[in-house]
């Protein structure tokens, strides 16, 4: 299909999003990512059973630290999508990128500049 | 194991509000696998804290470590040479790791990260219930097996009270009775005869009630 998504969007591959751990998403957010989200099978089709679910889960428990530090909650987010459906891909990465772009840059991000500086 | 659960997050960052060097120690044992304060928990809590403090604007150094045991010198050892670098410890130990740090570290102030709540069992991922309290006086070769003294929410040592239900304990209709539990188990052992045996009045002093408590082994000790 080529279809084009947000340049912004970097992929970072796993076998299933039950790999995903809760620290991956904080130190993404600590190395100043704006946002992160998590595009796994959709529910009820893990090849591994419930990886989504654990994934899920551990986004649930990523939004509510993030939203305790004041980064906000929202800049995480769990999707569930089949690997045949690029276009809804490409209308998820709209859609996160659009939201984050909203919410401004990673307040950590801009914390540590202006302490470098 | 000792099951613990981690302190929300707005209470350690209270209590760690006026120093700017912290390390976050974590321990493998007993809180690595009630998944409390192990290496995991002690990464996502240094990270987390981190990012609470960049974000407001305060320049605050926060490493972590996690040692193989709290609750003993050898391993403890392990941060002496590190220890003066730091203005506080977080230990994510049960309560015992935490005092431990605090002697052996004595002008150095140590936080607790984790709440310590009771001796049980995994029962599956992410549910722990309570098994035993350490009485000092071990009563579960007349029980077959189960303890009435951390089971039974009255304690109880010859048989159930009145408010046991269907096998459930009047407390929580959701937890199992304990002495229904045992006659369940003398049952199927086939020894329900001793369930007729009164069991002599249990000596507490043994158990807190008596104090603070320590055992001393001279075989051993060296």
């Amino acid at each position: 299909m080529r279809l084009q998504y947000p340049p912004n969007v970097k992929i970072i591959c796993l076998p299933c999003t039950g790999k995903v751990d809760l620290i991956h998403i904080l130190r993404a957010f600590e190395k100043g990512a704006d946002g992160v989200y998590v595009a796994g099978c959709l529910e009820g089709a893990c090849q591994f059973g419930n990886g989504n679910i654990k994934a899920r889960k551990r986004v649930e428990q990523a939004k509510n630290i993030l939203e305790k530090v004041g980064i906000g909650g929202e800049r995480v987010q769990m999707y569930n999508l089949s690997s045949s459906e690029a276009p809804r891909f490409v209308e998820i990465a709209k859609e996160m990128t659009e939201k984050i772009t909203a919410m401004g840059p990673n307040p950590i991000k801009m914390a540590k500049k202006k302490m470098a500086a | 194991m000792i099951v613990a659960k981690q302190k929300p997050l707005e209470e350690i960052i209270e209590e760690l509000q006026d120093y700017t060097k912290i390390l976050v120690a974590g321990c493998n044992e007993c809180v690595t696998v009630c998944e409390a304060g192990g290496k995991k928990e002690t990464a996502i809590l240094a990270s987390s804290l981190r990012m609470y403090f960049l974000n407001q604007g305060k320049d605050v150094k926060i490493d972590e470590v996690t040692l193989e045991r709290q609750c003993d010198h050898e391993y403890l050892e392990e941060i002496r040479k590190v220890i003066g670098s730091y203005e506080a410890i977080l230990s994510l130990a049960c309560g015992v790791g935490v005092q431990f740090m605090a002697e052996k570290y004595f002008s150095v102030p140590v936080f607790p990260g984790v709440d310590t709540c009771f001796m049980g069992v995994t029962e599956e991922r992410g549910v722990w219930s309570e098994r035993c309290q350490g009485c000092g006086q071990c009563i579960l070769a007349r029980t077959a097996g189960i303890c009435p003294v951390s089971r039974c929410a009255k304690r109880l040592l010859n048989g159930p009270c009145g408010g046991s239900t269907k096998g459930k304990c009047e407390i929580d209709k959701e937890l199992d009775c304990a002495w229904q539990i045992i006659i369940d188990r003398l049952k199927e052992l086939g020894k329900l005869e001793q369930y007729e045996q009164l069991s002599p009045i249990k000596d507490w002093s043994t158990e807190r009630a008596g104090g603070p408590r320590k055992i001393t082994r001279e075989d051993i000790r060296q």
